[in-house]
């Protein structure tokens, strides 16, 4: 018997317009790239420093405009966006089975806030903040 | 009075159709069926076969969502269109096979690909320790059966990989239901096959082609949630290469 499937191709540009809920995927993984040029952003503040006083300033002194204060809020806001919502699938990844029960989901991902609380506290500390 | 349960209505269908003996695209036809309230797009579909268009080829069976043939796009969406109910479409219904497979002929979508990647993932019981009928049944405590009766539920209808971006751009990746299924094992009391899955589930083909879309979880019928079987199975492999790089005088 001879067979003639017919194959229909997914765009590789414009398939995530084809549900919301791919648009969601999508949304998250876009923070993802505000969160990359935070860190870029980041790490020339740190060389900046290890230059010395003077280089530093000057650094800080390029971020004092309108344009990146709007960036590092927005920045922010994605990073938290995008912790918020990676913490609450955590209990998919990491069920805890007690007995015959699952833990519930909000222990898991409570463990995940609490601990980021934690260690947000110690960095605070060691960085001279409280 | 009327009883409003057997009500009947005229139902649109749009249905996308293809002749592999014509030469040509797959085109949708449209047709009007009288209908009943209370039943599923698989009545109309059956209706609509037996009295109007017999040549419309598309698979069931069981009619009770448990054989997993039936699955199709309805309006967009991979569904069981034993499970659709016509009482939540009250306009069109665009009926379409599968997303992601070729089409075999109508609302037949082609399942070679996933059959063949069932089978590479050995989705059966590769005893731990042989035993013969004499030595007694296998003892499992409602504890251990806990662990993966879930992901048993599968009843391979293929929707998760009609809804799964990677399968749809990548069709190398083993996908959900196969993974979900070798997970399935993994995590059974009785087993000890792990190491041969792995060796083709924790692979770029395998669960690292999953980006964690979530899609596959949302569509399932049964409530496996494929997507949180592929990142159990990330965690575990990758505490596995932990163990084997920095930890290897640990017994896994």
């Amino acid at each position: 018997m001879s067979r003639y499937p017919y194959v229909r191709e997914v765009s590789p540009t414009t398939w995530y317009f084809r549900a919301p809920r791919y648009m969601r995927y999508m949304t998250r993984e876009v923070t993802s790239i505000f969160i990359g040029i935070f860190t870029v952003i980041m790490l020339v503040g740190l060389s900046r420093l290890s230059e010395g006083q003077a280089p530093y300033e000057d650094f800080l002194a390029a971020l004092n405009n309108p344009f990146s204060v709007i960036f590092l809020f927005l920045a922010l806001a994605f990073a938290l966006y995008n912790s918020f919502t990676w913490f609450n699938v955590a209990p998919k990844a990491m069920p805890i089975q007690v007995g015959e029960e699952l833990m519930p989901d909000i222990v898991v991902a409570g463990g995940h806030y609490i601990l980021w609380a934690i260690l947000s506290v110690v960095i605070l500390i060691w960085a001279g903040i409280f | 009075m009327m009883d409003v349960r057997v009500a009947e209505r005229q139902t649109d269908l749009e249905i996308l159709r293809y002749n592999p003996e014509i030469a040509g695209e797959p085109k949708l036809e449209r047709y009007t069926v009288p209908t009943k309230t209370e039943w599923c797009v698989l009545d109309a579909l059956n209706y609509l076969k037996d009295n109007v268009d017999p040549t419309l080829t598309y698979r069931w069976s069981c009619h009770m969502q448990v054989c997993g043939s039936c699955g199709m796009m309805i309006n967009g969406e991979p569904k069981l269109a034993c499970k659709a109910m016509l009482r939540d479409y009250p306009g069109v219904i665009r009926i379409e096979p599968l997303a992601h497979f070729p089409v075999e002929r109508d609302l037949v979508a082609v399942a070679d690909d996933f059959l063949a990647k069932l089978k590479r993932v050995k989705p059966y019981l590769i005893p731990l320790e042989k035993r013969l009928p004499e030595d007694g049944e296998y003892r499992q405590t409602p504890a251990q059966l806990k662990r993966y009766r879930q992901f048993a539920m599968c009843i391979n209808c293929m929707l998760c990989y009609a809804a799964c971006p990677e399968y749809g751009l990548h069709p190398k990746f083993i996908g959900p239901a196969a993974i979900s299924l070798a997970h399935r094992y993994n995590r059974d009391s009785r087993d000890g096959g792990r190491d041969e899955r792995q060796e083709e589930i924790a692979t770029a083909e395998g669960v690292w082609e999953c980006t964690f879309v979530g899609a596959c979880s949302e569509v399932c019928p049964k409530h496996v949630d494929p997507a949180a079987a592929l990142q159990q199975v990330k965690v575990a492999s990758t505490v596995d290469w932990y163990l084997e790089h920095f930890m290897s005088w640990v017994q896994k």
